[in-house]
């Protein structure tokens, strides 16, 4: 277990160093910069015009469908890579266990194609 | 102390406080930005027992999916935050309520582990040394064969949050043109075109 955890030493390094760096530019602009607000600077600037409305609005929910197909296509992937790592010792059963779980999402794939939740209008 | 028990500590630390701004973060995208920050260290967390290929997943599904997805509609759905906050304490018992479920869960689990006539059996059931067998191999060794229907299944809801996905939020609006490609690759110049011989000097 140490010698697999000292493998992962750098990259702990790494994440204190971005840490690190990230808060001393944050902390720096904070104590650093000169700052004199007032209500004309802090406004938001929306190419000369006063803002017309606020940023959040309604969207389409065919974003959301995207999405939420690739989160799924996402796992089914995240499935395939131990699948991929024990495939020379694996027998048959793992190997067609994997082509009906694949089978079952290949017809999820046609169903949401012939849809045409693939494109967009 | 040596680095792995304080790095341990470190990133425990970092999901109990950002689990806890997560909840009490005036503005949704300051929670969603806390939620991310908890799913990183909870990967910390998983290298730190050795389940390497949970904590990528952790990081590729959860911070690289899902939390992306929350922190999209939390930008962009229409919310208004004073009206957020109104309904705290009407849905404060609700809340709690889930919580204490949640957390009577949680002492299932620990229980099984610690309390349970089996538990000194599964906690010493093996999981392969990660200097032999490294744990995505060991997982992919199982789960294949010996969890061949929990894997089927698993599939199963994936087709169905797909299929379920589109009913719910595919409409299809009136009166778009959408191309056709195979319609346009069997266009033929005999179908789209009409010559005719036009003599000089007079008209169509």
């Amino acid at each position: 277990m140490d010698a697999l955890l000292s493998e992962y030493l750098p990259i702990l390094l790494f994440l204190g160093v971005a840490a690190g760096l990230g808060l001393i530019l944050v902390l720096a602009a904070v104590i650093l910069a000169p700052s004199d607000p007032d209500p004309e600077k802090t406004s938001a600037y929306e190419c000369g015009f006063n803002a017309f409305d606020d940023a959040r609005m309604k969207f389409d929910v065919r974003y959301y469908l995207v999405a939420i197909l690739f989160i799924i296509f996402d796992l089914e992937v995240a499935f395939l890579f131990p699948w991929a790592i024990t495939f020379d010792q694996m027998t048959m059963a793992g190997f067609w266990s994997m082509m009906a779980f694949l089978g079952v999402l290949t017809v999820g794939f046609a169903y949401e194609w012939r849809k045409g939740a693939l494109e967009w209008e | 102390m040596g680095i792995a028990p304080l790095a341990f500590y470190l990133f425990a630390a970092t999901v109990v406080v950002s689990g806890f701004l997560v909840v009490v973060a005036k503005n949704p995208v300051h929670s969603v930005l806390w939620l991310i920050l908890a799913f990183l260290s909870t990967a910390g967390l998983f290298v730190m027992m050795g389940a390497e290929f949970v904590a990528m997943l952790l990081v590729i599904v959860y911070v690289g999916a899902v939390a992306v997805l929350f922190l999209f509609v939390v930008m962009m759905l229409d919310v208004d935050f004073t009206a957020l906050r109104e309904g705290f304490v009407r849905y404060l018992p609700i809340g709690a309520l889930v919580g204490v479920v949640l957390l009577v869960q949680l002492g299932f689990v620990v229980a099984k582990w610690t309390a349970s006539p089996g538990a000194e059996a599964a906690r010493m059931a093996p999981a392969p040394d990660p200097a032999m067998r490294q744990n995505t191999a060991a997982l992919g060794d199982i789960l294949y064969t010996d969890y061949f229907h929990l894997f089927q299944l698993a599939g199963l809801v994936l087709l169905v949050a797909m299929i379920g996905a589109i009913v719910l939020t595919l409409r299809h609006r009136e009166g778009v043109k959408r191309q056709d490609v195979l319609a346009q690759m069997y266009r033929d110049p005999a179908k789209a075109l009409e010559l005719k011989d036009i003599k000089p000097g007079q008209g169509l």
